[in-house]
């Protein structure tokens, strides 16, 4: 087991990333930020209040349940509470950035993105993570990315953040070789 | 990845813990736990926002059959259901008894066998005799939806009226609803009881006697529930009321004097709700006999949450296709 980002490398991310999407799209009136639950929304939100202080510029701020996308409804015991989606914006023309924790497999952010089309039709979707743990099933890569980590298909990255679990913190949980 | 990859999300401030979806038929709410119904409900929330897109869609039951078999006359509840499965992407047959092969006298049973050949995997059905999809439920594999049976139970209107209220009211404990009319035949007075009553509300039912179960007329109700033949006395204070649909027939049998009469001592008038909380809500299953259980000012006031009603009905629906579409 060990600590991949400590809060500030947490902290530091989101800036970072904060800058580069302002200096990828000037124009903060076309941007909108989607969360996808249960931990990028609470990014988006850190996030929005990031480009608040360098852009000078609200922008909205959306959150996404991905439950009724997903392509595995029945094969894994799945968690049937689905959350809310709230999108208080028009999604039409605007530069969507997509916001989620960890990217592994591209299957959430796939249908995330089949969500996000139901809404409307974007200029275009970006994808913002914390961490990139590789080993992708589909054509999906991000556009923002906090730290690249390489991983074992087995391993569990586990990311806390101080709104849902009291602490910013990123785990790599090593699988035990049998 | 951690989370959305099988281990539960962690509940979040203030969220409590639901239980795990094991049903595979919803056939009354009776033996459900409280936990149960507040999930449901719950997700009703998350479909409701469906409804409200500009793309009314979503795709969790794409690929999945969903039978619609009305043996009884409806069209609110089956247009209801086959809205609420097509917004979750599922191909919809319906097959009403009317012109299909019940009228030529197939037995209940060939009907199922022949729905499950067809490759339907949840069947809804609304039957005449109490108890049918119950015997439906235990000869087929596909997942069963009680869409009324009989006197027995409506599940999906009780989920439906409990959501409503809620929505409406906020937390149902301690909450006094008042259901009036011909409960004895009514499954939807039975299923807003084992709904409503479950979440803490307290039902006060009003109605002549001779249209009240016996046992609940002498005194013997069940938890949770009352029994005031005085509609004034009933509706005093109330937080809502449910005005129930009265059969026209219920007069010719001899059960009630006249129609006429029913609409003066049992019909919601605007000053007999002007007696409940300011505000309280009235609600009506549907379809309304305007001018006999209910007044046209009251059906379509500001208190009546009668459309509503039928919006959230679609919601509740997708809720339950989705839980029971989830089940392996």
């Amino acid at each position: 087991m060990s600590i991949l980002l400590a809060a500030d490398d947490v902290r530091r991310a989101i800036t970072r990333i904060a800058h580069e999407i302002v200096e990828r799209e000037p124009d903060p009136s076309r941007l909108a930020i989607v969360g996808i639950r249960a931990r990028g929304d609470v990014l988006a939100m850190r996030l929005r209040d990031a480009l608040r202080s360098i852009a000078g510029r609200e922008v909205p701020l959306g959150s996404l349940d991905i439950t009724l996308y997903r392509d595995d409804l029945t094969r894994i015991g799945y968690s049937p509470t689905i959350h809310r989606t709230d999108i208080p914006f028009s999604v039409d023309d605007r530069v969507v950035v997509l916001v989620d924790d960890v990217l592994f497999t591209g299957r959430t952010i796939r249908a995330a993105m089949d969500a996000v089309v139901d809404y409307g039709r974007p200029r275009a979707i970006r994808l913002a993570v914390l961490v990139d743990r590789g080993h992708r099933e589909l054509p999906i890569r991000a556009d923002f990315v906090g730290k690249n980590i390489a991983t074992a298909p087995g391993d569990d990255v586990r990311v806390r953040l101080a709104e849902a679990d009291g602490r910013d913190e990123v785990e790599l949980a090593q699988r035990v070789p049998a | 990845m951690t989370g959305r990859t099988g281990a539960a999300a962690p509940a979040r401030a203030g969220e409590t813990a639901l239980p795990t979806w094991t049903r595979r038929h919803v056939l009354s709410t009776e033996d459900w736990s409280r936990g149960e119904i507040e999930l449901v409900l719950e997700n009703t929330v998350a479909m409701r926002e469906i409804l409200s897109r500009p793309v009314r869609r979503a795709p969790p039951l794409r690929g999945r059959t969903v039978v619609l078999f009305f043996a009884e006359a409806s069209t609110r509840t089956r247009v209801s259901f086959e809205l609420a499965a097509k917004a979750l992407s599922a191909d919809v047959v319906n097959i009403s008894a009317a012109g299909s092969s019940v009228e030529k006298g197939e037995t209940l049973l060939d009907t199922v066998r022949t729905l499950e050949a067809l490759g339907g995997d949840i069947i809804v059905m609304r039957h005449g005799a109490s108890g049918a999809p119950y015997f439906v439920a235990d000869r087929t594999s596909a997942a069963v939806i009680n869409a009324g049976d009989g006197w027995h139970a409506h599940p999906t209107q009780g989920l439906l009226d409990a959501y409503t209220l809620r929505d409406a009211l906020g937390d149902l404990a301690g909450k006094r609803v008042v259901i009036v009319g011909d409960v004895l035949h009514s499954r939807v007075a039975r299923s807003d009881i084992h709904t409503l009553v479950p979440l803490g509300a307290e039902v006060t039912l009003s109605g002549p006697p001779t249209l009240m179960p016996l046992a609940w007329r002498c005194g013997a109700v069940p938890r949770g529930v009352s029994y005031e033949p005085d509609l004034d006395r009933a509706l005093d204070g109330a937080d809502a009321v449910i005005a129930l649909r009265l059969q026209r027939e219920r007069a010719e049998s001899g059960l009630l004097p006249s129609l006429r009469e029913y609409a003066r001592v049992w019909g919601l008038t605007e000053a007999r709700v002007g007696r409940m909380r300011p505000g309280a809500p009235v609600m009506h299953p549907g379809p309304m006999n305007e001018g006999i259980e209910i007044e046209a000012a009251v059906a379509h006031g500001a208190r009546s949450l009668i459309e509503t009603q039928v919006t959230n009905g679609v919601a509740v629906r997708m809720a339950l296709l989705y839980l029971l579409a989830g089940q392996p």
